[in-house]
Formats: C-alpha cells, sequence, structure tokens
C-alpha cells in the first residue's frame, strides 16, 4: 500500500517531468519570459506567445469565482442557519444533483442561453457589437459549475460550528444575523478559503463547457464582453490536430505545463495562508 | 419568598416532537436570589432554562405553550423582542464556549452590538468586567490574544464577564462549573455568591452541595415537573415530598 501511495504522488512529478521534457524543443529556442508575456499567437510563422491563454484562463476562473461566491455564501448561509429543516432535506439534493450533470450539458445551456443573453441584454448597454461569445459567459457557466462544490462544502464547514456557540452570541442580545455575521462566518474562515480554493483549482482546469462559450480567440481580453482563450481550450481544441506544424506540439504541451505549474503555486501558496490563519486563531 | 417574582412561569408546556418534556410548570423565580433547579439528568431542568431566553426559538421540533413572564413581560408573546428579552440574561453553559475573536473582543462584543462604539468606554467596560469576575490580573497583559487559549477555567470566567457586559438583570447557569476543576469551580461559586446582591441567578446543577452552598431557594424537577421548591435547608434537610426524599437522601446521610 505504501508503494501504491508513492507511485500515486510520483505520478504528478513524472506527469509534470513529462510535460517539461516534450516542451523543451521549443524552450530551447525561445526564453521563458517571452514565450509567457509575448501575444502574439501564430503557429505557422512559428510565433507562440501564451499570455493572451494565460489571461483567458484567469479572466474566466476570476469572473466565476465573484459570481459564485457571493452567491454560495448567501445560499449556504440560508439553507444552513435559516431554512426549515424540512426546506433544507428538499434543497441539498437538488445542489448535489448539479454537481453530477456532465460538463458538456452545462456547455450546451451557455450556448442556447448565457450567449444570447449576453448578446441581446447584457452586451447592447455597453458595446455596439458583440456575439456573446465571452470570457463573461465562460465565467457565468462555470460559476454554475462549481456552486455546488462551494455550497457543499459550505456547508460541511458551517455544521462543524457548535450550536452552544452560536447560542452564546444569541444569549448576548445579537440578532441572527449578527451572530452569523461575527461568529459563523469568522470562525469558518479556514473552511471558506479552502472552500474557494478547491473552486478555483476545479475552475482553471475546466475545459469543455467553458470552450464552447468563451470565443476562443487568441487575444488577451479587455472586458468582460471580449472573447478569451483559455488554456485547457487552446490544448483540447488542438491536439492533435495541427501536428504537422513544426513546434505546434510543443508548444501546447508547454501551454499544459504553465497549466500544472499555475495550479500547483496556487494550491502551494493558499495552503499557506490556511495554514497562517489557523495558527492565528488558535 | 417576601421578595416579588422575577421571573414568573405559568403553566408551561414544552414538548419536543411527541415528546413531553415540561409538564405544566409554574414556579416563581424571586429578585435577586439564587435558585438552583436539580433533579436527575434528562428530568427537563435544562429544557426550562432555555426557556426563559428563548433558545429553543431555533432548536427544531420544539414547542413551548404556556407564559413566562420576566418582570411582568411575557416573553412567548408574539409582541415581545427576543434580543431585548435576551439581553435581560447572561447564559453560562455547561462547557464554555469563548467567541472566535480575542479576549477583549469577547468581552466587548455585547457592548458592540448593542451601539457602545466609544473606545474609552469599552476599554473601561472590559477593564471592569474582567476584574469583576477576577481575571484582570490574570490576562491585562495579552488582552488581545484568542480567547480560546485560556484554560477552561478562565474561559468559563471570561464567558460569565462576557454575559454581564451587557447589564443584564439575571445570570441563568446551565451546570456552569461540570468541566471545570475544583478550583476553578469554587472560584465560579464565590462569585455567584458575590454576584446575587445585584443579579437574580438561577442555575442548573446536580451538584446538590453546589445547591447548598451558592442558593438560597431550589426546585427538585423529576420526569418534566416540579416536585417541590423551598428554600434551600429546608428542601436538603427536610424535604415534604416522597420523590424529593429520595433524591437527596444521599446527601443527608
Amino acid at each position: 500500500m505504501l508503494v501504491l501511495t508513492i507511485l500515486s504522488v510520483l505520478l504528478a512529478v513524472f506527469i509534470g517531468l513529462g510535460l517539461y521534457l516534450r516542451s523543451l524543443p521549443l524552450l530551447e529556442l525561445k526564453s521563458v519570459g517571452s514565450l509567457l508575456t509575448s501575444s502574439v499567437w501564430k503557429p505557422f510563422k512559428g510565433e507562440f506567445g501564451f499570455f493572451p491563454f494565460i489571461m483567458g484562463t484567469l479572466w474566466v476562473t476570476g469572473i466565476a469565482i465573484v459570481v459564485a461566491l457571493p452567491l454560495c455564501l448567501l445560499s449556504g448561509i440560508f439553507i444552513s442557519e435559516y431554512a426549515h429543516h424540512r426546506v433544507r432535506k428538499i434543497i441539498v439534493p437538488f445542489v448535489d444533483l448539479l454537481s453530477g450533470i456532465p460538463p458538456v450539458v452545462f456547455g450546451v445551456w451557455g450556448v442556447l442561453f448565457v450567449v444570447p443573453l449576453i448578446q441581446e441584454y447584457i452586451a447592447p448597454h455597453f458595446v455596439e457589437y458583440a456575439t456573446g461569445y465571452s470570457v463573461l459567459a465562460g465565467g457565468i457557466v462555470l460559476a454554475v459549475m462549481i456552486f455546488p462544490l462551494i455550497i457543499s462544502i459550505l456547508l460541511e464547514v458551517f455544521g462543524t460550528v457548535p450550536r452552544e456557540l452560536k447560542d452564546a452570541s444569541l444569549s448576548l442580545g445579537a440578532t441572527q444575523w449578527q451572530t452569523v455575521k461575527f461568529v459563523l462566518l469568522k470562525r469558518s474562515m479556514p473552511g471558506i478559503i479552502a472552500a474557494i480554493v478547491l473552486a478555483i483549482s476545479r475552475a482553471f482546469g475546466e475545459t469543455i463547457a467553458v470552450l464552447m462559450v468563451c470565443g476562443n480567440l487568441p487575444e488577451v481580453p479587455h472586458s468582460v464582453l471580449d472573447s478569451g482563450y483559455p488554456l485547457p481550450a487552446l490544448i483540447a481544441n488542438n491536439y492533435g490536430e495541427m501536428l504537422s506544424i513544426p513546434l505546434y506540439d510543443s508548444a501546447l504541451l508547454f501551454s499544459a505545463l504553465i497549466l500544472f505549474i499555475i495550479i500547483f503555486l496556487f494550491n502551494a501558496i493558499s495552503r499557506i495562508v490556511l495554514s497562517r490563519i489557523e495558527r492565528r486563531m488558535n | 419568598m417576601a421578595n416579588t417574582p422575577h421571573i414568573s412561569v405559568q403553566n408551561l408546556n414544552v414538548y419536543y416532537g411527541q415528546n413531553h418534556a415540561l409538564k405544566n410548570i409554574s414556579i416563581d423565580i424571586p429578585d435577586k436570589k439564587v435558585t438552583s433547579f436539580i433533579g436527575p439528568s434528562g428530568c427537563g431542568k435544562t429544557t426550562l432554562l432555555k426557556t426563559f431566553n428563548r433558545l429553543h426559538d431555533s432548536s427544531v421540533d420544539v414547542r413551548v405553550e404556556g407564559k413566562v413572564l420576566v418582570d411582568g413581560e411575557d416573553i412567548y408573546d408574539s409582541k415581545a423582542e427576543v434580543t431585548h428579552i435576551r439581553k435581560k440574561m447572561g447564559l453560562l453553559s455547561q462547557r464554555p464556549f469563548p467567541l472566535p475573536m480575542s479576549i477583549y473582543d469577547n468581552i466587548a462584543y455585547g457592548p458592540r452590538i448593542h451601539g457602545m462604539r466609544d473606545k474609552e468606554k469599552l476599554d473601561q467596560l472590559v477593564e471592569q468586567q474582567l476584574r469583576d469576575v477576577a481575571l484582570w490580573d490574570e490576562v491585562k497583559d495579552r488582552l488581545n490574544t484568542p480567547a480560546v487559549r485560556l484554560s477552561i477555567g478562565q474561559q468559563q470566567r471570561l464567558c460569565l464577564a462576557r454575559g454581564l457586559a451587557v447589564q443584564p438583570e439575571i445570570i441563568l447557569g446551565d451546570e456552569p462549573t461540570s468541566a471545570l476543576d475544583p478550583k476553578s469551580t469554587q472560584k465560579i461559586e464565590e462569585l455567584f455568591v458575590q454576584l446575587r446582591e445585584k443579579y437574580t441567578i438561577v442555575l442548573v446543577t446536580h451538584i446538590l452541595r453546589q445547591a447548598r452552598r451558592v442558593s438560597d431557594f431550589i426546585a427538585f424537577i423529576y420526569n418534566g415537573e416540579i416536585i417541590e421548591f423551598a428554600p434551600t435547608e429546608e428542601l436538603l434537610l427536610n424535604p415534604k415530598e416522597e420523590l424529593t426524599k429520595e433524591y437527596v437522601r444521599g446527601f443527608v446521610s
């Protein structure tokens, strides 16, 4: 069992290493810095700038969290603190059901519903013409997808706050809402951060649903209504198709490596933040 | 009982789902005295205590019928304001539950919620409350550290101070010393004796000696009913009811 455990840990290392080795041909020609900061993506001319894709990923993920987090916090608080227990019994299975829907279905929903919504009702207020295929659409679809994940973690976290602690606050004359704000949320902070971290990690890697609604233009998005091209979409759209172009294969694997490193760094940083918070609270 | 009652319970019935937990309770809790509820585990003494500040409100499947008058005002009246009622009572639970914040903020929590913003006043109040529970000298150099780092005994005194900071009239103690060591228990008991001059105190306890040491009146509760309610010495040494006799027998011998 120990061997199996070590193997599974090593697998992550091997994947990272493999990606690195396969992206070496590109890295030997160009510096990492120029690859990451260049915005020019012309594979036929051998120019590979990954900046638009990195920004596409960050935009979509950022929007998803900004949209999902307030909704999740409020619904989580409602379900765990305010809702009648019978209501809770009805709502929770629906939330779980949401997490079981395949991503491609969310993608279709995005194309049929979110994209036209943005094109016809939201975008006209800000720009003259928009297709609706945008990082905003990607963010919204992604927000709906990470919603059940965040909610279920939040409910778990809120459930660990002892009844007596809330009673202590209530018996001082605090209202339910004050108790939620000052006691429940404060006590749950490490758990809330953990939920966000997991949600972001999931959002970074989500491919198909985002790919279907994002527009996939290799340009840096400047507003939420611009198209974007996240890293996973780049890989999924092109891998196996245009590999006859020199270095293209290497470039795609380098983008996978970037994704790998972003997620790795992100997890590491959030772990440090989390342990800091926990130490400060105890 | 010469004093007018501070809490007057009239025909109170409490149900947990199908379970009839409190049966037709009527009792007058005297003002500025210590009243203890004694009785075997599960007899309903904690349930009775919790009806006094409506902590059952958020529980599932609890039904309360009857009247609880505090200062003549029915707290179960639909017009009664629950935060106002709770502010009148400081609650001390079985185990201390410090709020997830610093020692200072724990004490300042109640006053801040009720609108006190003045830093100087808060400082003064925090110091005063901590002195009142004999905790000031132990914690004055680390007011900004998390309250959970205190010992259990210190935490319980902090919780008492936190309750007193909102200037309640009544202190409710639900077996407040059951998690404490003998020394901390003694400190809490001494505090109750001091505090009885200013507050009406209602204690739930299963330690008869403690009930005797601190209380003026004792109510013996059995199976959801009040069997006997009398001054401390009378109830413990000369009980009238058969059930009470049986329960306190160990104490007398």
